[in-house]
């Protein structure tokens, strides 16, 4: 199977992704549809690695999952630091670069 | 979805996708095209419909599902497309950990937080709507269009299998990569230590002091802690107040919060008529009296900050 399909398909995740960031307000939502943004990438990845016949693209999509998992962990304590702060998890309360 | 494919990749395209694969898991070598095609075409939906879910539901917990079932979906993916340490990695790493994670957050941050339907810029969210409608076109018409070779698949790339082959690589040739990434999630964790650590500014009251306190303010019934809320072993008993030596409900025992809601219940409802019911009460409470020096401690820190 060609890997046209798995690129569409992981295209309209990360458009997807990128229309929850834009759209929605809420941080935890907008922080989830970056994770949906960069898992699509790995789909994109993954599925040219295989059409090269190659693991380099599997490698870079491991790579990115570890990053992604430190980003959430410092994201989350951002966030929970924030709400104890502010008692709010818009985004649009943040808008004082102070704590 | 598929309507969305076949009218960008145009006709032929669409066609291809769809009548020619008994012919092509024919000639292709790795076969199970056709099942390929199958997971793809069965899978693809529910990515679309989880990540859809998450955008557009109001609730947060719903999102944080639906985006769940996503990152299944892309397991899936992963496996089929002969990446199967990636795909197993995908469930422990995303679904296990990252997602359990979000949905921690949620419940500590709130679950009732929703989203405010101000616009703070005006116009934003037709001009989102518009730049993502016009970024999945380009993207699509660009790969749909774009001619790619079969794939050729990882017999020569992992001939002993594939997680062997990605050890191979991760130790090899990416093995300062991996290095430096085992810093970052190190220094990430202690990030998240050093964000979310409360200093505590002044020293924590010993049960000595509080006891002491209580006195003071004239109250020494409560000298040695407040009671305890009723275990009737019914249903969760923080909403049921204890049953004083005398039989009677104690207001102290619950927390004011669940009384303010309305949440708390009345000892009537669970007390058995007749002279019998007065002392089955009597013996649970005692037990928990003897039991719950815990929760007698955590009921204690709550009524004290509902008093303030």
């Amino acid at each position: 199977m060609s890997p046209t399909p798995y690129l569409v398909l992981s295209v309209i995740l990360f458009t997807i992704g990128g229309a929850g960031v834009l759209l929605r307000r809420n941080a935890l939502v907008a922080f989830m549809s970056v994770e949906l943004m960069l898992n699509a990438a790995n789909l994109a990845f993954v599925a040219f690695a295989r059409m090269h016949g190659n693991l380099d693209g599997q490698i870079v999509a491991f790579f990115v999952m570890v990053v992604a998992a430190a980003e959430v962990v410092v994201g989350l304590a951002i966030i929970v630091t924030i709400f104890r702060t502010r008692r709010s998890a818009s985004v649009d309360d943040a808008s004082l670069l102070k704590l | 979805m598929t309507s969305v494919l076949s009218s960008v990749t145009g006709g032929s395209a669409a066609m291809a996708d769809w009548a020619v694969p008994l012919a092509a898991g024919a000639t292709e070598s790795s076969g199970g095209s056709t099942g390929e095609q199958v997971v793809f075409w069965v899978m693809a939906p529910l990515a679309v419909l989880g990540a859809l879910g998450l955008v557009l539901s109001r609730k947060v917990v719903h999102g944080a599902l639906s985006l769940a079932v996503t990152m299944i979906s892309l397991a899936v993916f992963y496996l089929v497309l002969e990446a199967p340490f990636l795909g197993v990695v995908q469930v422990v790493v995303y679904t296990g950990a990252i997602m359990m994670l979000f949905l921690f957050v949620i419940m500590l941050v709130g679950v009732d937080a929703s989203d405010s339907r101000v616009e703070t810029i005006r116009g934003q969210r037709a001009a989102a709507v518009l730049a993502v409608l016009g970024v999945v076109v380009l993207l699509t018409a660009v790969t749909g269009r774009a001619t790619l070779p079969d794939p050729a698949g990882m017999e020569q790339a992992a001939p002993d299998g594939n997680v062997p082959a990605i050890a191979d690589l991760i130790f090899g040739t990416y093995v300062w990569a991996f290095e430096v990434i085992a810093a970052l999630l190190i220094t990430a964790a202690v990030g998240a230590m050093a964000l979310t650590h409360r200093e505590q500014i002044f020293a924590r009251p010993t049960q000595r002091e509080q006891a002491e306190r209580r006195f003071r303010e004239g109250r020494p019934e409560d000298a040695a802690g407040l009671p305890v809320p009723g275990v009737y072993a019914r249903h969760n008993a923080v909403d049921t107040p204890a049953l004083l030596p005398d039989g009677t409900p104690s207001e102290a025992s619950i927390s004011r919060v669940l009384v303010a809601r309305g949440a708390a219940r009345s000892v009537d409802e669970f007390s058995l008529s007749g002279p019998a019911g007065t002392d089955a009460p009597d013996e649970t409470s005692g037990d928990d009296a003897e039991a719950g020096d815990d929760a007698s401690e955590a009921g204690d820190d709550t009524a004290k900050g509902g008093r303030g």
